[in-house]
């Protein structure tokens, strides 16, 4: 059996270890193999524990992922996806945590071949004294010349007491490559607030159509947008 | 409807209203002008219950009730509608979502039931007729990218819709063009002119009140109202400016 991880691996290093020993050992990731020129689609909606899902993407094959990551206590997701000669993997991601609880998001995407491309955003809301946090490692092969990678990590906090981290890895081993990362965390706007009360809408309810359109852009273009986006509003009410 | 009493009120702990008064019955239009920084917008943000903006002295009862012991989305439910000198962006929300969530919001304050998609539709149909904007801009985020003088008519589609019964408009006439100016100042009257309402203008020029005629006009100056008369009093400021007029 293999030893609890520590917090010095860095992809274990905001993890919730005492939650962790309780799941322990982990299961194996669901592995899956895109057929070349195949295409993908998954919706994950978690609500505690560790998902984990390893992907293989052949030549030209196209995956999107979207996910809702939510818990009582600790909810992780691990994503893996291995990109062939100009595949193409998307990953829209939303994570909701509030109390002492922790979320995180854990991708390592590989580009072993040219000209594939990723794209992931991900939209954390923390509130509480809880801790959302984002690693993402982006890795490209030698002579994966064309890879266009990108990764938007956003986070709101909704006390000053919560924790968001966003760890962005590249590891880069060709010459051709387009690989853009952007992170921010944030509050939500006070003169926004301000504007919706003044109209009559309560704090609460202002808050969740603020957080509603910040999160919104993680679930386009999934197949099953309407019920993420649903799951999604109703974790946020109940958070706020 | 509204009285406010000797109020004072500090932003970050800088006191700007030093001993307000100010009357406002129903049936009445009053204006207030005044010098940049005298405490114009600070009084309407006073009033909607800004977060930051410290009531140190003084009291404010708006049709009975004391203002400052509501929370702001509870006067604006309450019949108090501030317009914004500068609207705020809200990115992701569409004002059809904003004010349908806005104009529910105060009914259910009131017990009332909320009105469906469709006769919200038709509300906000005819309210964006009446100002002349185009349905397909309530669709867009709210004030989000809108030119300057559209934030002030969209604002003034809200007030149609929301309906209030005393509207503070902290310079509605600022960004808009001469035929907005007109269109708005006639939405202006057509729904605020009404025997139980009320509305505050804030205003640096006379070309508002063209259209929207005031009962009273008082100059705030230096966090008071430091004179007050009737439309001649706008006139006169408008030939000798604050220092000749008021002081
Ligand atoms: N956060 C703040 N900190 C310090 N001073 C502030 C703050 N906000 C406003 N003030 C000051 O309060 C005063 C009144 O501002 P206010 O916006 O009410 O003026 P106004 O009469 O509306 O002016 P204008 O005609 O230019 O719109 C100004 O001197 C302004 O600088
Ligand atoms: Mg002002």
């Amino acid at each position: 059996m293999i030893t609890l991880p520590t917090r010095k691996a860095e992809e274990w290093r905001y993890a919730d270890l005492g939650a962790l020993e309780t799941l322990w050992p982990l299961p194996d990731a669901e592995s899956v193999t895109v057929a070349a020129g195949g295409e993908f689609a998954r919706a994950i909606v978690n609500k505690g524990g560790v998902v984990r899902l390893s992907l293989t993407l052949e030549a030209g094959a196209k995956a999107a992922v979207h996910v809702l990551n939510t818990a009582d206590t600790y909810a992780r997701i691990e994503i893996e996806a291995t990109l062939h000669e100009g595949a193409d993997f998307h990953l829209g991601g939303v994570q909701l945590s509030s109390g002492d609880q922790t979320a995180e998001i854990v991708t390592t995407v590989r580009h072993i071949e040219p000209n594939a491309t990723s794209h992931q955003m991900i939209r954390s809301v923390a509130g509480g004294t809880s801790t959302a946090s984002v690693l993402g490692k982006v890795y490209v092969a030698k002579g994966a010349d064309g890879t266009d990678g990108s990764q938007s990590v956003r986070a709101m906090l909704l006390d000053r007491t919560a924790q968001a981290n966003a760890r962005p890895e590249l590891e880069i081993y060709a010459d051709d490559v387009k690989c853009a990362h952007g992170c921010a965390i944030g509050e939500l706007d006070a003169n926004g607030l301000f504007y919706l009360a003044a109209r009559g809408i309560e704090p609460a309810r202002a808050k969740a159509l603020m957080l509603q359109a910040f999160i919104a852009e993680a679930f386009d273009g999934a197949a099953e947008k309407d019920n993420l986006t649903a799951a999604a509003q109703a974790a946020l009410e109940a958070l706020l | 409807m509204l009285q406010i009493t000797n109020l004072h009120a500090s932003v970050a702990d800088k006191p700007i209203l030093k001993g307000l008064n100010l009357t406002i019955n129903a049936g009445e239009v009053h204006a207030i002008m005044g010098p940049n920084g005298a405490g114009k917008s600070t009084t309407g943000y006073v009033l909607g219950g800004r977060p930051g903006y410290e009531v140190t002295e003084g009291s404010a009862t708006f049709n009975g009730q004391d203002l400052f012991a509501l929370d702001p989305h509870e006067r604006a439910a309450s019949g108090l509608f501030l317009g914004f000198q500068y609207p705020v962006e809200i990115p992701g929300v569409s004002n059809l979502q904003f004010l349908r969530e806005a104009l529910n919001s105060q009914r259910k304050f009131h017990d009332l039931p909320p009105l469906s998609g469709g006769e919200f539709l038709k509300l906000a149909k005819e309210k964006a007729g009446l100002l002349k904007m185009d349905m397909d801009m309530l669709k867009r985020p709210v004030n989000v990218g809108f030119s300057g003088g559209e934030k002030k008519r969209a604002e003034m589609v809200q007030m149609g819709i929301l309906d209030p019964k005393l509207a503070i408009l902290d310079e509605t006439d600022s960004g808009l063009d001469i035929d907005a100016l007109r269109i708005c100042g006639e939405g202006i009257n057509a729904i605020m002119r009404k025997p139980d309402k009320a509305v505050l203008l804030i205003t640096h020029y006379q070309r508002l009140l063209d259209y929207v005629k005031p009962d009273f006009v008082h100059v705030l100056a230096g966090g008071r109202i430091v004179k007050s008369g009737g439309p001649e009093l706008a006139l006169a400021l408008e030939e000798g400016g604050y220092e000749g007029v008021a002081a």
